[in-house]
């Protein structure tokens, strides 16, 4: 086969299997806008964005978004403060026990978490942390941590030191070399650290799940979940109208940080899917 | 690079300030939990009844009833079967769509990139949705295979296995795709006309050159997806609850049954153990391969 052919086949082969990843994808969007869906596939008799607006004038359902939102925000706040001051240290000073520190966060970055809920659930509930939206948010802050520390040492050596030594010389404190020098030159990394944070944060439903048990303290995604597993009966127009509305902060997410994530930068990431 | 060569540990501590925040974080939350699930492990704690009140110390009882348990068997079966299936999916789908979209028509990429991608945007409990739906009885595909004649298939209830690796492959592919794409760009262009120029077909320069030229990203690659597949549990729990009798119940999710539902916290953070001892494994290996990728 000369070189032409075979890129015509690759053009053939790609498109098939790109047609074949959108297929679970159909279901979910004429769902949505059918106002007798049910879980079969099938042409709607009409179309309508009813469904989206009877999702959208719900209160418990701007609730649950709203808290979803407030658990994710605070627990990004969270996770670039604490990385920001720990990899100040750990980019500029010599310190003795730099390496094998590194090496532990590494470690940390890809465990799987989930292997603890048994014993934090325990600890919560000694603590008095139980449903609790901060037990939640700490929780996640922690589990994240070890991913935006690391992120966040890497790019902050990427800020050359010799920017901040010319602030030393004029008498320049720590902070003040950090907050005006250093922080300002690696944004498009702490946009990073925050939107990677916050975009797992959004998507993740087992911690609140086990965590919480008040109903009106439940984010999206588990909300979501009680819509679909727990009733018999399911209004599948607005369970698929929610689905999508709760997905498109994610898939802006994602947009967003294609603008500051570089080339190369997927693969020392992402531990946790 | 460095501020100031004083070598004290008094020096050292007060440079380490900064990082006592993000430590103590970890310590409460990561490092303490991690050390409970150790030593819960080996006791009989549980979440009430008469063992609540009396915590004591059995040894290895927790990990003798593992062995002997029928169910943890069929659990670390079944986690191994997911772990195989979405392995063997995600890195040949991801390494596949990788290798053929490169040096393609940047419009077609831009339309056919997106495609792959949305299943690793979605957050899981959405993917289990689209799933349930998909695999319905009168879900997509069936009514595809219905084109063809097929009879109608409870993919559900017949293929539980088989359907969360397919819904953990939708979602999982995209990220071996990054890693892929990410490894291809870099392989010498050099290298690869050399080969062809020497008669080497398109087979023979990716077994020979191309493959062995990544294997530093298979491996991690390999390494990540393992330590994320160990951890899925929203995506199964979603779309069959571990069932049809136990035939998805995978270790996240026996260790919950047991552990939280079951109020067996002591077994269940035996089962968590198990989980975090093979994590702590691959997290060791990944850990190594990145090290040395860095300073090599």
């Amino acid at each position: 086969m000369n070189n032409a052919k075979v890129n015509h086949l690759h053009y053939i082969v790609l498109s098939f299997m790109a047609l074949t990843f959108l297929l679970p994808l159909i279901w979910i969007v004429i769902a949505s806008l059918d106002p007798n869906a049910s879980d079969a596939l099938k042409m709607p008799a009409q179309w309508t964005l009813g469904n989206y607006i009877s999702v959208l004038g719900n209160m418990e359902n701007i609730k649950a978004y709203g808290v979803g939102f407030v658990i994710s925000f605070a627990e990004s706040l969270i996770v670039v403060i604490l990385s920001c001051l720990a990899a100040y240290p750990l980019s500029r000073y010599r310190l003795s026990y730099k390496k094998t520190f590194m090496n532990v966060i590494l470690f940390m970055t890809a465990l799987p978490m989930i292997a603890v809920i048994v014993p934090v659930y325990k600890m919560y509930l000694s603590l008095g942390l139980l449903d609790s939206i901060w037990g939640v948010i700490f929780y996640l802050s922690a589990a994240s941590l070890p991913y935006g520390l690391w992120l966040m040492k890497n790019f902050m050596d990427a800020v050359p030191a010799e920017l901040e030594e010319a602030a030393w010389v004029d008498g320049a404190t720590t902070f003040k070399s950090m907050t005006s020098i250093v922080l300002p030159l690696m944004f498009p990394g702490i946009c990073t650290v925050f939107i990677y944070t916050f975009s797992k944060s959004w998507g993740n439903f087992f911690v609140p799940y086990i965590l919480l048990s008040s109903a009106e303290k439940m984010p999206a995604s588990v909300q979501l979940y009680q819509f679909f597993g727990q009733y018999g009966l399911i209004d599948y127009g607005p369970l698929a109208a929610y689905s999508i509305l709760y997905t498109l902060p994610s898939i802006l997410l994602y947009i967003l940080s294609q603008n500051y994530m570089s080339k190369g930068f997927n693969l020392s990431g992402a531990a946790k899917g | 690079m460095t501020k100031n060569q004083g070598y004290g540990f008094r020096e050292e501590m007060r440079k380490s300030l900064l990082l006592i925040p993000a430590v103590l974080v970890l310590l409460f939350f990561f490092i303490i939990p991690i050390v409970l699930t150790i030593y819960y492990s080996f006791t009989n704690l549980a979440l009430s009844g008469s063992n609540a009140k009396n915590l004591q110390f059995i040894g290895l009882e927790n990990y003798k009833r593992m062995l002997t348990d029928p169910s943890t068997v069929i659990s670390i079966e079944n986690t191994l079967i997911f772990l195989a299936g979405s392995l063997a999916g995600q890195t040949i789908l991801g390494f596949l769509i990788a290798y053929l979209m490169k040096q393609k028509a940047k419009g077609f990429r831009s339309v056919a990139g997106p495609c792959f991608l949305a299943g690793w945007v979605m957050p899981e409990i959405v993917v289990a949705l689209c799933f349930m739906a998909f695999f319905k009885e009168n879900g997509t595909l069936n009514v595809l295979t219905g084109f063809f004649g097929a009879k109608q298939v409870s993919w559900l209830y017949e293929h539980p296995m088989l359907s969360v690796v397919i819904a953990n492959v939708w979602h999982g592919t995209a990220f071996s795709m990054l890693n892929f794409q990410s490894a291809l760009d870099n392989v010498s262009g050099d290298m690869e006309e050399a080969a062809r120029v020497d008669g080497a077909n398109r087979f023979q320069v990716l077994l020979r050159i191309i493959i062995p030229s990544i294997k530093d990203t298979i491996a991690t690659n390999v390494m990540l997806n393992t330590l994320s597949t160990l951890g899925v549990y929203g995506l199964i729990y979603a779309m069959t609850g571990g069932g049809p009798a136990n035939k998805t119940t995978t270790l996240p999710i026996y260790m919950y049954n047991q552990g939280l539902k079951g109020m067996q916290l002591g077994f269940g953070t035996a089962i968590g153990m198990m989980i975090l001892f093979v994590g702590t494994i691959c997290s060791l290996i990944y850990a190594r391969l990145l090290r040395t990728k860095e300073e090599g």
